[in-house]
């Protein structure tokens, strides 16, 4: 053959035996071991990480303690101020000392605990409710629907959250509670969350499976609600767990200016602010609060960083 | 890249608007009288409450309040404090000091975020990795007054390198300590984008084929793997400007810095309102043009949007 | 006897040298990758051996190794890739001993790399000049700015860039894909290497498109007198341009030697069942069960059952003769007259991506739309399935004008009418199960009751030759022809009269997509379904298609039957479109 003019006798046809490159079969299909999915991939990779039970162990107390503080303190968090206790030490029964009026710090610490989750909770469902109608609608339908609903969120982003709950709780200093400020919060948090989302379903609802739902008749909200959300959310769920955290600092940022809870209402950071003027004399009345407050918010950061990795592909790659 | 400026700018019309008419609604479309409200449980000087009534219009439709209320910030009048003094005139005394610090602030988050997460995303998985998500996560979690506090105590009470407050005129030797302290609020949210960017640029195939063209290592990481992971890094600066801001306004009050950010915080411990709310608008104003700016800078760094029609 | 037709190019380069060393000898490598469940071997034992001005080319479906040995070469490994055994000697220097400088001054100087995709080669934010001149800079090839320059102008003339002075300051969004791979080879020829690693060098660019470039890079390597090293998947492109040919399979080398001695005397079953499936080297279509094709001979069967055995393939071309004889008389399935997309652009007025389109599908055949990328074809596909709105023309489906159908006579329509799309990946909802998948359908338009639902689900699993155990399972364990498999049951689940097959086969392996082919001719023939077919690859035209329409820039320039326009191309778009197939013009041994 001409064409083997070029070909050096080290090059001749070569055939591997057969014994040591065996044909498999063409797509065969491997049907061992359980179902998995994106959903329970990501719970097996969770599983597996000391970050995630290090941080749902965390969570879990901090809801316990919220629930139950007398289970943790019998000493009442206000009445029993006496202001010849003011920054004392630890003593008998007060394992943290007292703060500079005199009360108990441990047990205010365990009392403020509920007040930080109720802002957690409720300006984390506001936001991923408002979040994920908004992102969703914007998203899925486009058009004119798309474009105000964008700007709408805009306007909205462009208001720092904190400053904005500045203006409101400033103006509505008599009626604050944790109500107010969890919606004085929420109502300039959403539109990260909608950003996400929506981005997200831009990226979904293009892919040929809606296409094929779309072509079988399938109603387009039923679209969404079937196809196009499930696969959006994973995103939502971690932007969600890290808000639940901003929150929490949200409201004690607020009460350290002093326009977040009224002081008599019992919370991280009105004991921070409390403390602000003793920063030299007796440092523990300010750190001790902020710790709690740091571990909780840590907890909740934690948890979004280890959902992030599982539901994220890209993310788990980059560990 | 005309157009691109044009349509940014256009498009920040409409939000410009919003957000005023935002603040706007929140204050004087409350129930009751909301220069008494503004005021709360104070008492005012009867001038500055004559002055607040008139500047706002009340007598008038609420829209009507909303566009003189426009008009006025658009012709540079933007509002009176609590004590009657114009903003303009204290903006014009403490900005300046606010920029220095804000510039200090973002040379370290800068230097300090960009380098500890490019040093990370190149050794993904390593000690210096793994350090530096722990310390990151820890720096999301604690919020900045708190740094603000610890880095007070250690810093400037116990080890006495800084001075607790910052002195008259603001010298930048003082600005050091709150302006890393002000770094510490976006420091682990660059370090981790920085890295996840990093190692998703270094994913790409065009650094295996400027790698297959012969380049060193030293050359590839800064011009392909470096250059681009800055994009979306600076994409992020403007979505986190409103942390810087909150961020000063605490700092700036707890190390006494004379800045905008202080007068804000005294405003807001004093419950003065109508500075706060006037400064609020100006902040907003500000967040808006910084925005647009890096847009542009964003533009600038990536020929895709530079060139678009 | 190598009968080249075509004028395909195939020279010989330099006279044999006895006793010579050869420019790359790869000796039993290994390469590992560390994966959770410890080391993966990507590439077993591999030997290859090449000598100077040779060309030679690697062929393997993906999973094979191939591009991980041609980037063990150069050491550009990706993730957690090592070398774990043997050597690479380049002119008797080992590779895989060589320090990391070595290594930075063998790459571009003596071992120039093309990769694979010219849309995410190129670094986005630096210009072209910027890109070529510090491949040059790096190599030494010249200094000072001016220099470098003219050099940078050079190499991207050479790689026939004609106005490449001008367009030095462009960024690589403004080069079309086709430019874009030119730059790439002329950054991999910029310091004249002896060596050329082609890593798929043209497989994301359209057919004609890819052939000028593989046309000019053969030109311009014989120039030179650059060693060629390509790596592809397409059995045919391998052959038509390359003198030596290693195929791999699941990281092993089981055949190797001279390309058309390949190519006409395949011995290794895998060989066999890659030249059998190779569309490109196909002659006609696919009859309905058991006729030519060697594509299903699986592991148990016996490896010499190539082309050519027992099958009455006469009897069963009478069979295909009679169906299209009485399609002819019934009325057609689809019918399109003048159909037209306009769609708006911002800024700059109005695009025609469909322009005046009229065809006609009969009953029970397939009607194959081919074109390159923009060219429409897909546009059209979407307008019949009435997922993009016309802006004129007609399309009846079934008797019934599309146009005016709506809500319930329009759900009614769907389910007459079913779409496969391309991507297999995007097929299927990863979120939800196969049997969830495959039963939305029925769920949708209330057909039976769950017990027969379920019933239904596993025919259709059986129909596309699926195990029923699948129900409960979830796409992201399917390979992607499994997947492409999944979406056809879906898309039978109605009993649809009509299936538009929206490059349904053009991601996949070449085995793999002979099989789907070789299912889909099965199921027309059972279930006497009207497909039509839209595909960029002309190749796969021929084993499935009755009719073909060619599209180009949203107008239909030819439309025939399959026999015609490949005997018988009467446009030179066509002709064009048919000689740039991949090694259409050789001819296979017996």
């Amino acid at each position: 053959m001409p064409s083997n003019v070029n070909t050096r006798p080290d090059q001749q046809h070569f055939v591997a035996p057969i014994e040591e490159t065996p044909l498999v079969a063409i797509d065969a299909v491997k049907t061992e071991g359980k179902p998995t999915n994106l959903w329970t991939d990501g719970w097996r990779d969770v599983r597996g990480r000391p970050m995630f039970w290090i941080s749902a162990a965390l969570i879990v107390l901090v809801v316990i303690v919220a629930l139950f503080p007398g289970w943790f303190t019998q000493v009442p968090p206000n009445n029993d101020c006496q202001l010849a206790n003011s920054n004392a030490g630890p003593t008998d029964g007060h394992p943290l000392g007292f703060t500079k009026q005199g009360c108990d710090i441990y047990s205010r610490i365990i009392h403020g605990t509920s007040t930080s989750l109720s802002v957690g909770l409720i300006v984390t469902f506001l936001v991923a409710f408002l979040g994920i109608v908004f992102g969703a609608f914007a998203g899925f339908y486009g058009g004119w629907l798309d474009s105000v609903l964008s700007r709408l969120g805009d306007i909205f982003f462009s208001i720092p959250y904190i400053l904005a709950a500045v203006v409101v709780m400033s103006v509505l200093s008599q009626y604050a509670n944790v109500w107010v400020i969890s919606i004085a919060i929420g109502i300039f948090a959403w539109p990260a969350t909608a950003r996400v989302l929506r981005a997200e379903i831009l990226r979904v609802k293009n892919a040929d499976f809606v296409m094929a739902s779309t072509a079988l008749g399938v109603s387009s909200f039923r679209i969404l609600l079937r196809h196009v959300l499930p696969n959006s959310i994973a995103p939502v769920i971690v932007i969600t767990t890290i808000s639940l955290a901003s929150a929490i600092v949200a409201e004690a940022t607020l009460s350290f200016l002093g326009v977040g809870l009224p002081s008599s209402t019992m919370s991280w950071g009105n004991d921070i602010s409390a403390a602000q003027n003793d920063l030299r004399t007796a440092p523990q009345t300010l750190i001790l609060p902020s710790i709690a407050l740091s571990v909780t918010v840590l907890s909740f950061i934690m948890l979004g960083e280890v959902i992030r990795d599982a539901l994220d592909p890209k993310a788990r790659a980059q560990r | 890249m005309a157009g691109y400026i044009v349509r940014r700018v256009l498009q920040a019309i409409p939000v410009l608007l919003g957000t005023t008419f935002l603040i706007y609604f929140m204050v004087f479309a409350l129930p009751g009288d909301p220069v008494v409200a503004l005021f709360g449980e104070k008492t005012p000087p009867p001038q500055v409450v004559e002055q607040l009534r008139e500047r706002y219009n009340l007598d008038k439709p609420f829209i009507v309040q909303y566009l003189i209320f426009l008009g006025n910030i658009f012709r540079g009048d933007l509002g009176v404090s609590f004590s009657g003094q114009p903003v303009a005139d204290i903006l014009a005394q403490t900005f300046p000091v606010t920029l220095r610090l804000a510039a200090l602030s973002t040379f370290f988050l800068m230097v300090g975020g960009i380098g500890v997460g490019l040093i990370s995303g190149l050794r993904k998985g390593g000690v210096f990795d793994a350090s530096a998500l722990v310390v990151s996560l820890i720096f999301i979690s604690l919020p900045i007054f708190v740094v603000a506090f610890v880095a007070q105590y250690v810093f400037a009470i116990q080890l006495g390198w800084f001075r607790t407050t910052v002195g008259v005129g603001a010298p930048w030797q003082d600005l050091i300590l709150p302006a890393l302290v002000l770094a510490t609020a976006s420091f682990a949210q660059i370090v981790r984008l920085t890295r996840a960017s990093v190692i998703e640029t270094e994913g790409q195939d065009f650094v295996r084929t400027a790698a297959s063209k012969g380049l060193s290592r030293n050359r590839i990481v800064p011009v392909h793997i470096l250059r681009n992971s800055l994009i979306p890094v600076v994409t992020y600066l403007a979505v986190d400007f409103g942390t810087l801001m909150v961020g000063a306004v605490v700092t700036e009050g707890i190390f006494n810095v004379p800045g905008v950010g202080r007068t804000v915080y005294q405003a807001i411990i004093r419950g003065e309102n109508p500075t706060v709310v006037a400064f609020v608008t100006v902040m907003v104003l500000i967040y808006l043009v910084v925005n647009l700016l890096i847009d542009l800078l964003y533009a600038v760094l990536d020929p895709r949007i530079r060139y678009a029609k | 006897m190598t009968e080249i037709v075509n004028g395909t190019n195939m020279q010989q380069r330099t006279a044999v040298d006895v006793g010579e060393r050869p420019l790359l000898e790869i000796k039993d490598l290994e390469v590992g990758f560390t994966t959770q469940d410890g080391v993966v071997k990507a590439v077993d034992g591999v030997n290859i051996t090449l000598y100077r001005g040779q060309s030679l080319a690697i062929v393997g479906e993906s999973g094979s190794g191939k591009s991980t040995t041609a980037h063990a070469i150069i050491n550009l490994l990706p993730g957690t890739g090592h070398i774990s055994g043997g050597q690479i000697l380049l002119d008797g220097q080992d590779l895989t001993k060589a320090s990391k400088h070595d290594m930075e001054a063998i790459r571009g100087r003596k071992i120039g790399f093309v990769p694979q995709d010219p849309m995410s080669n190129l670094n986005p934010v630096w210009s072209i000049g910027f890109q070529v001149e510090e491949a040059i800079k790096a190599n030494g090839i010249a200094t000072g700015r001016k220099e470098v320059k003219k050099r940078a102008i050079e190499v991207l003339k050479q790689a026939g860039l004609q106005d490449a002075d001008r367009r030095l300051k462009q960024f690589p969004h403004q080069f079309s894909g086709g430019m874009r791979q030119r730059v790439l080879i002329g950054m991999g020829l910029a310091a004249d290497p002896q060596l050329l690693i082609a890593d798929e060098p043209t497989s994301a660019l359209d057919v004609t498109v890819q052939r000028v470039i593989l046309d000019h890079l053969e030109s311009l390597t014989r120039e030179l007198g650059t060693t060629l090293l390509f790596i592809t998947h397409d059995l045919g492109l391998a052959a038509e341009r390359a003198e030596q040919l290693v195929v791999m399979y699941k990281g092993k080398v089981v055949e190797s030697g001279p390309s058309v001695e390949i190519l006409q005397n395949p011995q290794h079953p895998y060989t066999q069942r890659l030249v059998a499936a190779a569309p490109s080297l196909a002659s006609r279509r696919i009859q309905a069960s058991g006729s030519i094709a060697a594509a299903e001979s699986s592991m148990a069967e016996d490896a010499a059952h190539a082309a050519g055995d027992t099958i009455d393939l006469i009897a069963t071309a009478e069979a295909r003769a009679e169906v299209l004889e009485a399609a002819a008389s019934a009325p057609p399935a689809i019918v399109v007259e003048h159909l037209t997309k306009v769609f708006k652009i911002r800024g700059s007025g109005e695009f025609t991506a469909v322009d005046q389109v009229s065809f006609q599908i009969p009953k029970g055949t397939t009607m194959a739309l081919v074109g390159e990328s923009g060219s429409g074809k897909s546009t059209v596909a979407k307008m019949l399935l009435k997922l993009e709105d016309t802006t004129s023309g007609k399309i009846v489906v079934g008797g019934i004008d599309l146009a005016s159908v709506t809500g319930k006579e329009l759900f009614h329509l769907r389910s007459r009418m079913q779409p496969v799309f391309q991507d297999p990946y995007g097929s299927l909802n990863p979120l939800r199960n196969i049997g969830n998948t495959i039963a939305e359908p029925l769920h949708t338009h209330k057909v039976g009751t769950n017990a027969s639902r379920r019933e239904r689900v596993f025919e259709l699993l059986e129909q596309v030759s699926l195990p029923k155990s699948l129900v409960s399972r979830y796409p992201n364990e399917l390979s992607g022809g499994q997947r492409q498999r999944i979406a056809i049951a879906r898309a039978l689940a109605l009993k649809p009269e009509i299936v538009v097959l929206d490059e349904a086969v053009s991601a996949l392996d070449v085995l793999v997509q002979a099989q789907i082919l070789r299912l889909l001719a099965d199921l027309q023939a059972e279930l006497g379904l009207t497909y039509l077919f839209i595909t960029h690859d002309l190749a796969v035209v021929r084993v499935i298609a009755d009719h073909v329409c060619v599209m180009q820039n949203g107008r239909i320039v030819e439309a025939a039957t399959t026999d015609e326009v490949f005997d018988n191309p009467r446009e030179q778009y066509t002709r064009d479109l048919l000689a740039a197939i991949p090694g259409a013009g050789i001819e296979l041994g017996a």
